[in-house]
């Protein structure tokens, strides 16, 4: 920077405009007076703002912020949208609300609809556990299939979303497999034996050991009160049915005889004090229609 | 100004020294009026697009009751777009996209055919401007009289003459607009709805912008915006050739230019003279301010009106018509030197290019339009998960099937597989048509989402994946439409 007398008026030779008097390797920087219609609208723009505090929330207080005059709120703008969706839906809501599940299953509009409805729900309540598109996982029911613990009509399907699996509702389903090994009713030999049996029952392979008649004999004795003499289960306790290709926890004997020594019992929760009656009445729909329903 | 002259002046102003200014004023341009054969065709081409743009949207077209009776719309709202006998879905519209392509060569064959036809007879620029024109000469006067107004101070009569002036200008504009926003819905209820203020603001919006640009661009912006704004000059003087015809001055029969008293002279004298009078006629008809007789120029929009001027003249002054005509600037050439005439070549390698490309397009369009099916049909398999085992141990795959009917009445469909049986297919909602086969229904013009299950036996060992197709079919119209995906049956990448 050269040394500049910030009251002298440093004037460019090439153009005649005055300059800043700053200087950057032998460059100067012209100063060049602001055009009028600038000055005009930045001048405007200060005025407006004056207005816009007084009709916008805009400045913050200790524990709240000024309104402004008419209560807007950008908070309030949503709500109004979601409400006009809602009153949008409102027809089809109402409809739905005062169908039967089998007239929806029936009436091609209603059904779009609830399952469109449902599939949302899902996305929001249901799919963390039972996955997107109710896949289900170890433990987690698959929705997409044909064998249902509690039951796989639509109304089944409405009660155990309403109150759940020993979700603690009193109208909950309640039945759970006991600790057979870990409380010490079957020894660890006579559980390796009867995880035989239950696997033999689907057709699946057994270990050289196995003794047939023995592990009939445990069974018969300790499972077919709930999963019955054949094995086929009962929707009444959620005994799953044990002659079927399908394993909510897996096939595989060391998981049956984990299941056997410390019991299966996981929850699922009641949602009648969640969703309302139109929401569940959609998941209902969406979820008998996935594939599973019977 | 012309190229010629702008040059001239900038080499001028470089000897003396002088910087170049930035930007030159427009010089205001005062076409005279003229009589002849390219007025009339343009006055034709005028009267035929304004009447045409203008009361379009009138017209009707019987579509039943389900659907709009106008024969031209846009239908944004319901993402439909109408045309006479056809209907376009948001997914067809490759079909304005072939439009757009034989659009483009067509301009590209009018240019190889006769330069600037588009620029002179066809553009809503050049349209809107000539008519505009014609209101100035209604309200101001022709050329010499507004030239001589010009510089004169405001009195009342110019002042009413000039508030005449802009307000039919504002009027077409205001219906250019007010066309303009008819096209997008039914336009007898827009244009009751306009005329008792309850029409959409879009509406309402739509017609101010149209009207402001139509003002703009055709009352004051004039041939600014095609000498300026328009990319069309610049991108046909790279797709021409010397062998298009152009508006040409023949100066081979026009040089050297005089009165006609000194060309008498001249001829009595057995001395060569030329057949232009240099009146400066073909200048002043000229809407864009263009001297034909300094050659081709990126200014000049090749409307014919010189010619109409220049041949009026001729016939005048007892000469042959023709001096400017249109014409190759080869050919003036060989005139000129005398050697033999040759013939404007019409039938080149890029004319037949553009034309065989036109047709070709034009004949594939035509057929994909006559043989579009009135279904379309899509599918999407499941993806979580991708397939379930059943209680039996059989494998069964979902799919979300849409079907779309095209047509203007409810219609219902059989859905069938290829090497699957009827047992194994199952639509969620829908009945078992007397076949075995799932039916569905779908409403007129709609779209129909349907769940789709469909399962093999566990003893089948299928591979991983195989192919399955599903056959829609109209049971009525015999109407046919398949959609392809996979049917899979494993986890496992190798089987």
């Amino acid at each position: 920077m050269s040394s500049t007398n910030p009251n002298v008026k440093m004037v460019d030779s090439h153009t005649g405009t005055a300059t800043t008097g700053h200087e950057w390797d032998g460059i100067q920087e012209l100063n060049t007076p602001l055009p009028r219609w600038w000055l005009v609208i930045l001048y405007a723009t200060i005025v407006w703002s004056v207005g816009y505090v007084f009709v916008y929330p805009a400045i913050p207080m200790i524990s709240s912020f000024t309104q402004g005059m008419f209560g807007w709120s950008s908070r309030g703008d949503v709500a109004s949208e979601l409400n006009a969706l809602k009153a949008l839906r409102g027809p089809m809501v109402s409809a739905l609300g005062g169908a039967s599940l089998a007239d929806i299953e029936r009436d091609p509009k209603l059904l779009t609809f609830a399952r469109a409805q449902g599939k949302a729900a899902f996305g929001d309540n249901c799919a963390p556990c039972h996955g997107a598109g109710g896949g289900g996982s170890k433990g987690f029911a698959n929705l997409n299939d044909d064998d249902w613990l509690w039951g796989g009509k639509a109304e089944d399907i409405q009660q155990t979303i309403a109150f759940g699996i020993r979700s603690g509702h009193p109208k909950g389903r309640e039945g759970s497999m006991p600790a057979f090994g870990r409380d010490g009713i079957l020894k660890s030999a006579e559980v390796s034996q009867v995880a035989d049996f239950v696997r033999s029952l689907s057709g699946l392979s057994t270990e050289a050991s196995f003794d047939k008649a023995a592990g009939a004999k445990i069974f018969e004795e300790n499972c077919a009160a709930c999963h019955g003499s054949d094995g086929k289960g009962n929707v009444e306790t959620g005994a799953p049915n044990l002659t079927d290709k399908i394993w909510l926890w897996s096939s595989d004997k060391a998981t049956i005889v984990e299941g056997l020594t410390n019991g299966r019992g996981n929850v699922m929760p009641a949602w009648v004090d969640r969703l309302d009656d139109t929401t569940i009445k959609a998941l209902t729909v969406y979820v008998h229609t996935l594939g599973g329903g019977k | 100004m012309s190229v010629k002259q702008i040059q001239a002046r900038e080499a001028a102003l470089e000897q003396s020294g002088v910087e170049t200014p930035l930007y030159a004023p427009r010089q205001k341009i005062y076409p005279q009026n003229v009589a002849g054969r390219f007025r009339n065709i343009k006055w034709a081409i005028l009267f035929l697009t304004l009447g045409v743009y203008y009361f379009l949207p009138f017209a009707r077209w019987d579509r039943g009751l389900d659907a709009p009776s106008q024969a031209v719309l846009v239908d944004l709202e319901h993402r439909r777009f109408y045309f006479f006998f056809i209907e376009i879905w948001p997914q067809e519209f490759y079909y304005l996209t072939g439009l757009l392509i034989i659009a483009a060569l067509t301009l590209f064959l009018m240019n190889a055919v006769a330069g600037r036809l588009w620029c002179g007879y066809l553009c809503p620029q050049t349209v809107w401007t000539d008519l505009f024109l014609w209101i100035e000469r209604l309200t101001e006067g022709d050329r010499r009289e507004r030239m001589q107004n010009a510089d004169k101070p405001w009195n009342l009569e110019s002042f009413a003459r000039a508030t005449l002036k802009h307000w039919g200008w504002l009027m077409i504009a205001w219906w250019t607009g007010g066309a303009w926003v008819l096209y997008f819905t039914d336009a007898p209820t827009l244009v009751y709805e306009l005329a008792t203020f309850s029409a959409p603001f879009t509406a309402y919006l739509w017609i101010l912008i149209l009207t402001v640009t139509t003002y703009f661009f055709a009352g004051h912006m004039r041939e600014q915006v095609c000498t300026y704004m328009c990319p069309w000059p610049r991108i046909q003087a790279a797709l021409t050739d010397e062998w298009a015809l152009n508006v040409t001055y023949r100066y081979d029969r026009g040089e050297p230019r005089g009165s006609v008293k000194k060309a008498a002279v001249l001829r009595t004298a057995g001395k060569p003279a030329g057949d232009c009078v240099d009146c400066n006629q073909c200048f002043n008809v000229c809407p864009t301010g263009v001297d034909i007789r300094d050659g081709l120029q990126i200014d000049c929009i090749q409307c014919g009106l010189c010619i109409d001027a220049c041949d009026s003249v001729m016939t005048k002054i007892g000469r042959p018509t023709g001096l400017i005509g249109y014409d190759t600037d080869i050919i003036v050439k060989r005139r000129q030197e005398c050697k033999p005439e040759l013939p404007v070549k019409m039938v080149r390698a890029r004319t037949i290019l553009y034309a065989g490309l036109i047709a070709v397009i034009g004949v594939v369009m035509l057929y994909a339009l006559v043989t579009r099916s009135s279904i379309s049909l899509s599918i999407l398999h499941d993806r979580n998960p991708l397939f379930v085992r059943l209680s039996d141990g059989s494998i069964r795959n979902a799919y979300t099937l849409r079907v779309a009917n095209k047509y203007g009445g409810a219609r219902e469909f059989s859905i069938r597989l290829d090497r699957f049986d009827a047992a194994h297919l199952e639509v969620v909602g829908a009945q078992k048509g007397p076949d075995g086969w799932p039916v569905i229904k779908v409403g007129p013009d709609q779209t129909l989402e349907s769940r789709i299950l469909v399962s093999i036996a566990a003893d089948s060992h299928p591979p991983r994946s195989q192919d399955i197709r599903f056959i829609l079919k109209d049971l009525a119209g015999g109407e046919s439409a398949v959609a392809k995906d996979h049917f899979i049956s494993s986890d496992e990448k190798h089987d």
